[in-house]
């Protein structure tokens, strides 16, 4: 009450429309909400339902593998008698399951649920901004990701099933409903729903990008900015150019399933007749789809780091190591990620000197990408560490993305690629590079800012155990992967008994089973720790975490336009923490290692350029 | 107190905060952003186009022989006079959104209606050009003969010249059958009824006038149809002639491969769309100048974002252009 006093009567001292305070009615606060706060717990919400379900699908296919073709009462349970006849689950499903869970986690969960959710949450408030640009298009954005989500669950439950072609959905197998059943109505829902994906996607992107653009506080230079704002913002900048790409390969395999079209279809003789399509190339849609497609893993990947990189630094106290190497290594990975996507395709029948052209753009991103594992590792370098939750999972990011990262060399050259391409080497190695580590720096972030959404802190030690499980779990499930992905086991097999070479691995088989279960179990102390926080957690500080960002100057009460009074302007780098003063006796305020943006340079203290 | 006296160590810096670095409001760097997200759309159609056109580089129908129709001069060969007049429009219309933007910035309310009404107008009038052209296309012109492997056997004269189906297919008399529901050809989606000939009809024409030759799709070394010997154009019509093609849709196309009816239709119809929106947004803007909006709010900066917009798709229709008609 009091807070809102204070601003009302502040309100008449600004100039800024976005500080006044409408009486606001259930609807405009907690359903159609234009307040970027608000935004961001929609998006953080709704992205931990779809993973729920994602990672459901994964246990369940799990399953199928390490039993194969045996029966379980959860497949009658979830799946009912025509998917799973006598809970045993069919191979229709499991295709079914594992293209779901692929679509689900990349664009839902990885993409709209991190992304959205910390470029909605942090960029007004780490930058000094009322709100976004435009809360309204930001509002639409929200809308637009709830119903492509729904629309992805409707196909759930469609009599032909969702799609079923892999979440690459490649033509011609996604094309033809005659092919398989999965072809039917659920790929029409999963084209439908990620063109409106698309859409909210580049909403959001515009509203994030001229946000960082034009509303920056007084003082808020480009290189004061956070890590967090100059990874989303890349991320915005990648989704604004890639997307849109996705959309033609979706619009013209949308052609060529409903309309008659042979953009990607030529030659198919299927059931006994010859199609009429002719002289199309579904190696066409690779390369559109992959146009997108890698950039995409930067789009999943970037927020992550942005984030790590922001809750590594405070836990440290010290500052970020190599703040503009870690700027430069974000712009060239995201300039390099448009030029690499032909390393998807090294066994299309590529011309193997375009595919050395792929292989040697692919390999440069390992430039950046060390830069940051290094300049994360000399951070924690001496530093005083704080081993809270979301630190411990920063830590756990930089330990999967170097360990996925070394077997992205290996696929990322063309010679050794075919060797092991489409078997569990890769799913090893994308899992834990993007999906392990991008939903680390998922979780590390909602620790981290779990105050400043929620005003109350997380359960310490529920996070450690979650924490432990997860990580223990995680290596569990990928480690063994990249060993029966050498051994050659391919990917998206239903079941691997018919080759008795494979009979070897059926017993690692079960062991990923059970760290899955595991793993998966282990997230379940999130949900409740999550939930129960909201609720009844410890009220949080203003600033708990002792960080030098904008956002915790602003009051644990959410309001909408942030602050009570005039925004603070900004007078530092957003990592001075441990400065010494000039006669290096004490910090720069005596007593306290950081030095929040908003602070005036002091007098005993000099200026670094960074 | 003392934030107030302190310095950031960023005045008077382009991008030090606090200001807009780009001198622009979000919402047109919000437009800028679109258009570059939308140019990349369309850029994937045209790259789209261009593999698919170099897997047939050796017999993509010349532009110059689909595109020459004009409205009111039947049968004259006008190859691409049409379409260089509704580009000429649609670039028209940019220059008269030009001088609206311009009258906007000028607060100057008249004018800004006028251009605007023209900008529109211009749209319409290119919107509606491209219907027509999409109609002759879907129509054809001379008819031609499908190949059992999907090539298009064309007819020329002893000069090489196009000759339609009707000026030499002799029309067989036929038993007309009396169709029931249970037998009527109309239910038989695979045979093609519509067409004016039959392949009968065209082959007994065709062995009838030894003035008339076939030309097949591909292309020769100096980028022309290549046209068979009279022997080798009976042969391969008796043997390989399956279906009568008159016009193009989306799975037969008289003049070629079907994929450039196909990315005829996908790109020019996608463009058509963005025409469209512009012309709805445009005609927004329009009642919004006359009820005098933007001179209560004191800044015509709409009418500017819509420009924008309407500039690009005209860039856009330049590319199209160049690649369907030109190259």
């Amino acid at each position: 009450m009091s807070v809102n006093a204070t601003l009302n009567a502040q309100d008449q001292h600004h100039d800024d429309g976005h500080g006044h305070h409408h009486k606001e009615t259930f609807i405009t606060k907690y359903i159609f909400s234009q307040d970027h706060k608000m935004i961001a717990k929609q998006f953080l919400i709704t992205g931990f339902a779809m993973g729920f379900i994602g990672i459901l699908m994964s246990i369940l296919f799990r399953i199928q593998l390490a039993w194969p073709e045996q029966s379980f009462y959860i497949f009658e349970l979830l799946l009912g008698d025509k998917y799973a006849p006598d809970g045993v689950m069919t191979p229709d499903s499991y295709l079914a399951l594992v293209t779901i869970h692929g679509t689900i986690m990349v664009f839902f969960v990885l993409t709209a649920g991190l992304s959205g959710t910390f470029s909605n949450l942090l960029i007004p408030l780490q930058i000094g901004a009322r709100d976004m640009a435009s809360g309204f298009m930001n509002m639409v954005s929200y809308w637009l990701f709830f119903i492509s989500c729904v629309i992805m669950i409707s196909s759930l439950f469609v009599e032909s099933g969702p799609a079923s072609a892999g979440w690459t959905i490649y033509p011609p197998l996604s094309a033809l409903p005659e092919a398989i059943p999965g072809s039917g109505l659920g790929m029409t829902l999963w084209l439908i729903s990620m063109a409106i994906f698309i859409a909210q996607s580049l909403i959001g992107s515009l509203n994030y990008i001229v946000t960082v653009l034009n509303l920056r506080t007084k003082g808020m230079s480009m290189t004061r900015l956070p890590l967090t704002i100059w990874a989303l913002f890349v991320t915005a900048i990648i989704g604004v150019v890639s997307f849109p790409v996705l959309l033609s390969a979706a619009l013209m395999l949308i052609m060529d399933r409903s309309f008659g079209t042979s953009f990607f279809l030529s030659d198919i003789y299927i059931k006994g007749e010859v199609l009429a399509h002719q002289g199309g190339s579904p190696v066409l849609f690779e390369h559109l789809f992959w146009f997108l497609g890698h950039p995409e893993v930067y789009i999943v990947i970037l927020p992550a780091m942005g984030l790590v990189s922001e809750i590594m630094a405070t836990n440290s106290r010290k500052p970020i190591f190599g703040y503009r190497a870690m700027i430069a290594s974000i712009l060239a990975i995201a300039f390099l990620s448009t030029i690499v996507w032909g390393h998807h395709m090294f066994v299309s029948g590529m011309n193997p000197f375009l595919g050395s052209v792929f292989t040697f753009t692919t390999l440069l991103i390992a430039i950046p990408s060390a830069v940051k594992a290094f300049n994360w590792i000399t951070t924690l370098w001496k530093g005083n560490l704080q081993l809270n939750p979301a630190m411990l999972f920063s830590i756990g990011f930089v330990s999967t993305f170097i360990t996925g990262g070394l077997t992205g060399i290996i696929l990322g050259d063309s010679t050794l690629d075919i060797n092991v391409h489409d078997t569990y080497f890769v799913i090893a190695h994308f899992h834990l590079v993007m999906g392990i580590s991008a939903v680390y720096g998922l979780l590390a972030g909602v620790y981290h800012w779990f105050p400043k959404m929620f005003g109350r802190m997380m359960n310490k030690n529920l996070g450690y155990a979650h924490f432990w499980i997860t990580a223990v779990g995680a290596y569990g499930v990928f480690f063994p992967m990249h060993f029966i992905g050498l051994a050659g086991l391919p990917r998206r097999y239903y079941t691997n008994t018919a080759f008795p070479y494979f009979d070897d691995l059926a017993d690692v088989n079960v062991l990923i089973t059970l760290f899955a279960i595991m793993t998966a179990l282990a997230q379940l102390i999130f949900v409740y720790n999550f939930i129960a926080s909201i609720f009844y957690g410890r009220k949080a500080t203003q600033n708990p975490w002792n960080a030098t960002t904008l956002e915790w100057t602003t009051p644990v009460e959410h309001i909408h336009g942030n602050w009570p009074g005039e925004i603070p302007s900004v007078y530092r780098w957003s990592y001075d923490y441990s400065k010494m003063n000039k006669e290096e006796t004490d910090y720069v305020i005596p007593g306290q290692d950081f030095v929040p943006q908003h602070i005036p340079l002091q007098p005993n203290e000099d200026e670094l350029s960074h | 107190m003392e934030a107030t006296v302190a310095q950031t160590g960023t005045e008077g810096k382009t991008w030090g905060g606090g200001n807009k670095p780009l001198g622009a409001s979000y919402g047109k760097l919000m437009m800028w952003f679109f258009i570059a997200s939308d140019a990349l759309t369309f850029s994937a159609f045209l790259a789209a186009y261009g593999f698919s056109r170099f897997k047939f580089i050796d017999s993509w129908p010349i532009a110059d022989e689909v595109f020459n129709h004009f409205p009111f001069l039947h049968g004259v060969d006008a190859p691409m006079y049409y379409v260089a007049l509704m580009t000429f429009i649609l670039i028209f219309s940019s220059v008269t959104m030009v001088l609206a933007v311009d009258a906007g910035h000028h607060m100057n309310k008249k004018k800004v209606t006028l251009y605007m009404f023209l900008t529109i107008i211009g749209g319409l009038v290119f919107v509606g050009s491209q219907a027509w052209e999409w109609k002759n296309f879907i129509n054809g012109t001379y008819g031609a003969v499908e190949t059992r492997g999907g090539q298009i056997l064309q007819f020329v004269d002893a000069d090489h010249e196009r000759v339609a189906l009707a000026d030499f297919a002799k029309t067989l008399p036929q038993d007309r059958i009396e169709h029931q529901p249970s037998n009527g050809v109309w239910y038989d989606a695979d045979k093609q009824t519509s067409a004016s000939f039959t392949v009968e009809e065209i082959t007994k024409g065709f062995e009838a006038n030894p003035n008339i030759l076939v030309r097949i799709q591909q292309l020769d070394e100096n980028g022309k149809k290549i046209v068979l010997s009279r022997e080798a154009s009976l042969a391969k019509l008796e043997n390989d002639a399956v279906t009568t093609v008159e016009g193009a849709n989306l799975t037969h196309n008289e003049y070629g491969p079907p994929l450039f009816a196909d990315f005829f239709f996908f790109i020019t119809g996608f463009h058509g769309f963005h025409v469209s929106m512009g012309i709805i947004l445009n005609i927004i803007i329009f009642f919004n100048v006359l009820i005098g909006t933007y001179e209560r709010r004191g800044s015509y900066e709409m009418v500017e974002k819509v420009g924008l917009y309407w500039h690009f798709v005209d860039l856009v229709w330049v590319f199209v252009f160049t690649f369907f008609y030109l190259v």
